[in-house]
């Protein structure tokens, strides 16, 4: 294939990430339609020659060298911040997989919102190459998000592995997303390395973590890797234990083939990009596969390795991890999960995983209603990459035409709210699924004002006490960690599991404006607190509706029995002294912007409400 | 009686201002022509005036503003020239305005005003030979009303009589308070003594054409303390009054210090309290409240200020001055709203330069018509009744655009709006309201004169800004 003729194509594309493996799959005739197209493109021909040719030596990746044995699987598992990502960086420069230099940060973390945050929201993928005893091995690294929100991720993805590194801050100690990651990979049977991080700190305490460790997890103390990802120290070990103690993934090329789907992406110009788990057999390109849950049969476009980007490979044997385009066009098609065959070579399917369950409701509506085409094709084209959202369709009154979404937890919610003004300049309004409470400056009172029931307690070391209650949801998904983190001074941390549904005493309270329901406002409460929720409710519609001519009362009821009031005054004179000639124009203009704005109030009896009077009621507070 | 005509040969108008005196009713003059002026409403020509006599004041007549920067720099110019300068650069100048500024007006002047703060600062002679110009130009009536703001300074009082001499007939006396204190917190240079004095003298030189503005919701001022001081000045005040609310602007001494908290104006209860306690005592005092803020005596009431309520046309001259009119003299067919430049050596500059200072000329569409004749009527008390609104819209009635309504009707019943065989008004209660009515009948003003959802915007208001003077 001639380079001359592909170079206008690579500098075309190259604004898209497809570039490289592009250059493949493209006909020389129609690479010179493009030319032709472009003419002027010859500058870039330098960069495109120099990615052409990388892109040659990578090809020559036998993947075939790499029998089952020589692989190796693993997840890096931590607590939010306790350095994941970075030892991520550090395990891909000692491979070689990107240079090494001062700016690696996390460069798995691709999202602006998770460079932003300094989290990881979605788990990414690394083939590693290491020579071990003079052996090369593949090892197959998953990056996985730490907050409780993406443990769902964090399941999905020790699926495709054999063994973990639980990663411990060797200042902070175990936290509660050490216990629940652990309690997955643990479950999962998986290989656990613990490995305590950043013992370069100055109250690094890694002898007390070890200890830790091995009173919650039951793991000698001699198996922790003391590590400082930050420096650099011991990760060697780190890479020489994966390959001695994490098995080997069991798989055969002899099987016929089998693959886990256990992650997908959406891209706009290819369509589905599914993250695959080959189990047995081999695929290569070309090959036409079937998918064991909609039983619908594709061609493999392009497969490949991701280090941590797409590498295109002609194969991908029993044992590794890489991506596969298929031509789905629809990331309903890459169902999380699924099982891939070859084509009239049907296999037992993978378990598989349960779906998501979304954890916090909240509705989301367009500022104005004009917006709404505009958001409903980015709400749609960011749920492509995040399945774990659920989207209903919702509509209310003082808001319009909206959607009620579901989350896997706040922190999901909020990036993905992130996530659609940054990535598709929407902005939405928010609104949260319960009244916000006061904050009440006692952790015990604060625990049993959530209707909390205590299940245990554990002491992990002298310092530190695991708690564990059982809430009723509701009252921990608006803003029950944030306070809690505040409350502690950022100590305790919080983990939680669906518990399942319990009895519970709650009531449906409206809100009434001068008797009549304002059907948008009514919510769900718990007998216990409906009259703090329904006053700081009235409190919050009567400060956002501009007194009338009339007085208006503005009342939560609970059935026909009022819980609270507040009255908006009528007005007594609202008339301005002074309007002659000179006055008009002026007089006229304000007059007309308030009958403008009369048009679009929301009209409950006689009353005028204004639309941003019920997104104060329902908004979730701004911290 | 306020001599109107006397000593007006001893007073020469300069030249500038006469030239443009003369051009601006030339206009005016030549669209009177013998076939008969064209009835005209928001832009479509709807009937022959000449077969309707009762109509034609709506087109030919007009009161006048003028602002006080107009007078003041007239006389500047006159001074530095020394004597009326007839040749020269001149003659554009000054007040080339007045009359240029509306390049063909009405040609029956109603009434003057003399207005914008301090227009007894301007020496009697000069409004002497206005009116005299004015007079010789166009109709202006010897009952004609013409009004002058006065502040009650001595330098002020000092000059009535002369201004009444050269034609003021009535009197505007900015007393706003009897308290002196309170007079320094507004930045007002007056007594409430020499307020009393300047009542005095100009009710002996216009009797029972004298009015006061007084001011309520002062800084410390209870609604007993203000109902005392209004029966105070009532019962040494002419027959018309003029109430105002305080209202703090920006840039004022007093908006600072309320900003600083070191002022406090009255709660708007309070406010209202206030308001409907003045009313009451202006009643018993045997005051008609005519408009929102105006009473009178003895049907005392101000003819130019009641112009501008019944949608009457009015030129504006100065500064910032405003004018409805129809500028026939143009051949135009609609009332234009048309703004002159606000600030006062900007304005003079573009009257030399162009010999206008008109910055602004909008079109006013039916609906925009409509609109002002509905606010601007609604704060009389009379309210506006049919026979007025059919001038202005023979086609469609009051019931017809009020009568269907949901919220018009709530409101009928709620006694705060009356629609019956008069008109359509405010009830006691309502006129307090006023700004909280006034949304909903200009919405439902609007669905019925537009009632397709999409208007046509290009036949409904056409601005053209006139040419920057840059």
């Amino acid at each position: 294939m001639s380079l001359c003729a592909l170079s206008p194509l690579l500098s075309r594309v190259c604004r898209f990430k497809v570039c490289r493996r592009r250059v493949q799959e493209c006909s020389t005739t129609r690479c010179t339609g493009w030319r032709r197209r472009c003419p002027r493109r010859l500058p870039v021909l330098c960069c495109g020659v120099r990615s052409v040719s990388t892109q040659t030596d990578k090809e020559n990746i036998d993947l075939s060298k790499f029998p089952a044995d020589r692989i190796r699987n693993f997840c890096i598992i931590a607590h939010i911040d306790h350095g994941k990502s970075t030892l991520a960086d550090r395990l891909l420069e000692m491979t070689g997989a990107i240079a090494k230099t001062e700016k690696n940060k996390q460069v798995l973390d691709k999202l602006q919102v998770e460079r932003e945050r300094g989290i990881t929201v979605k788990a990414q993928t690394a083939s590693l190459f290491y020579s071990h005893q003079g052996q090369q091995y593949l090892l197959n690294l998953i990056d996985t998000p730490g907050h409780v929100d993406f443990s769902y991720e964090v399941s999905r993805s020790l699926s495709a592995c054999q063994g973990v590194l639980l990663i411990v801050d060797a200042n902070q100690g175990i936290q509660a997303q050490t216990v629940a990651n652990f309690y997955l990979a643990f479950e999962a049977q998986l290989t656990i390395i613990p490995v305590i991080n950043k013992i370069d700190l100055k109250n690094a305490d890694p002898d007390r973590v070890e200890s830790q460790i091995e009173k919650v997890f039951d793991i000698p103390s001699e198996e922790c890797i003391r590590i400082s990802a930050k420096l650099g120290t011991n990760v060697e070990k780190v890479l020489q234990e994966v390959v001695n103690r994490i098995p080997p993934p069991v798989a055969s090329t002899d099987d016929p083939f089998k693959a886990l789907v256990f992650d997908s992406n959406f891209d706009h110009y290819r369509g589905v990009v599914a993250n695959i788990a080959v189990v047995g057999g081999q695929v290569r390109k070309g090959d036409k596969i079937t998918s064991a849950y909609l039983g619908k049969t594709y061609e493999v476009n392009e497969l490949g390795l991701l280090r941590p980007d797409e590498h295109p490979t002609q194969k991908l044997f029993a044992g590794q991890v890489g991506y596969m385009i298929a031509g789905m066009k629809d990331v309903k098609e890459a169902q999380i999960g699924d099982t891939l065959y070859l084509q009239e070579q049907p296999v037992e399917a993978l378990p598989g995983f349960k779906p998501a369950k979304p954890m916090v409701f909240a509705g989301m509506y367009p500022m104005d209603q004009s917006d709404y085409p505009g958001l409903r094709s980015a709400i749609e084209r960011l749920t492509l990459n995040d399945s774990s959202v659920t989207v209903q369709r919702d509509s209310s009154l003082a808001l319009g035409a909206g959607w009620r979404l579901g989350f896997l937890g706040l922190l999901h919610m909020e990036v993905f709210n992130q996530r659609l003004e940054q990535e598709y300049n929407a902005s939405v309004i928010v609104t949260a699924p319960t009244v916000p409470y006061k904050a009440v400056l006692s952790s015990a009172k604060l625990i049993k004002n959530r209707r909390a029931i205590q299940k245990n307690m554990v002491y992990i070391d002298d310092q530190r006490v695991m708690m564990k209650y059982i809430f009723p949801l509701n009252e921990v998904v608006v803003d029950f960690y944030d306070l809690l983190k505040s409350m502690s001074s950022g100590y305790a941390s919080f983990d939680y599991e669906n518990a399942g549904y319990q009895a519970a005493d709650l009531i449906k309270m409206d809100i009434l404006l001068n008797g009549r329901s304002v059907e948008e406002l009514t919510t769900i409460v718990h007998r216990g607190s409906a009259y703090t929720a329904g006053k700081a409710m009235c409190e919050r519609l009567a400060d956002s509706i501009p007194r009338q001519m009339f007085e208006i009362a503005v009342q939560a009821a609970i059935g026909s029995k009022i819980i609270a009031r507040e009255t908006i005054k009528a007005y007594r004179k609202n008339v301005l002294a002074k309007c002659y000639g000179g006055d008009i124009t002026r007089k006229m203009k304000l007059l007309k912007r308030q009958a403008e704005g009369k048009k679009k109030m929301r009209h409950i009896g006689n009353v005028e409400v204004p639309k941003d009077a019920f997104i104060n009621v329902l908004k979730r507070k701004d911290k | 009686m306020c001599p109107s005509d006397e000593g007006q040969s001893s007073i020469n108008l300069p030249d500038p201002f006469a030239r443009m005196i003369r051009r601006t009713f030339l206009g005016a003059r030549r669209a009177l022509s013998p076939r008969g002026l064209r009835f005209v409403s928001g832009g479509e020509i709807i009937e022959d005036v000449s077969e309707r006599a009762a109509r034609p004041h709506l087109t030919e007549q007009a009161s006048l503003y003028v602002h006080e920067m107009l007078l003041l720099q007239l006389q500047q110019v006159h001074t530095k020239r020394g004597q009326p300068a007839r040749h020269g650069g001149l003659s554009s100048e000054g007040g080339g305005d007045l009359a240029a500024a509306q390049s063909g007006v009405p040609v029956s002047i109603t009434s003057v005003f003399f207005g914008g703060g301090t227009p007894s600062l301007a020496r009697p002679s000069t409004i002497g030979a206005i009116l005299e110009t004015i007079s010789r130009r166009v109709t202006l009536s010897d009952k004609a009303e013409v009004t002058l703001e006065v502040n009650p300074t001595p330098a002020g009082m000092s000059k009535m009589e002369d201004y009444c001499r050269a034609g003021v007939n009535r009197f505007s006396i900015g007393v706003q308070s009897l308290q002196d204190d309170d007079l320094k917190i507004l930045g007002r240079d007056h007594s409430s003594h020499q307020a009393l004095q300047t009542i005095e003298e100009a009710q002996r030189l216009c009797p029972g054409r004298v009015s006061v503005d007084v001011m309520f919701g002062r800084p410390r001022q209870s609604a007993e303390t203000w109902e005392k001081e209004l029966s105070e000045l009532l019962r040494v005040c002419d027959d018309h009054v003029s109430l105002y609310q305080l209202t703090l602007e920006r840039g004022t001494q007093l908006f600072k210090l309320v900003q600083q908290g070191e002022a406090t104006v009255p709660a708007d209860d309070v406010m209202a309290k206030m308001y409907r306690r003045a009313r009451r005592t202006l009643h018993q005092s045997g005051f008609l409240q005519y408009e929102v803020s105006n009473f009178a005596r003895n049907n005392a009431v101000s003819h130019h200020n009641t112009s501008y309520w019944k949608g009457t046309q009015y030129i504006g001259v100065g500064p910032g001055a405003h004018g409805r009119f129809v500028p026939l003299g143009a051949g135009a067919v609609a009332r234009e709203a048309r703004t002159q430049t606000l600030e006062p050596d900007m304005w003079m500059r573009e009257v030399r330069q162009r010999g206008h200072g008109t910055r602004r000329r909008v079109q006013l569409g039916r609906l925009e018509l409509l609109e002002e004749v509905l606010v601007m009527g609604m704060r009389m008390t009379e309210g506006v009744n049919h026979e007025h609104w059919e001038l202005f819209s023979p086609q469609l009635g009051l019931h017809e655009v009020f009568g269907t309504s949901t919220e018009v009707q709530e409101l009928l019943q709620s006694g705060l709006l009356i629609l019956d065989d008069r008109g359509l008004r405010c009830s006691w209660d309502g006129l307090a309201l006023l700004d909280s009515l006034l949304p909903a009948l200009l919405v439902e003003l609007e669905a019925q004169i537009l009632p397709r959802p999409h208007r046509d915007h290009g036949a409904d208001g056409q601005t053209q800004k006139t040419s920057n003077p840059r």
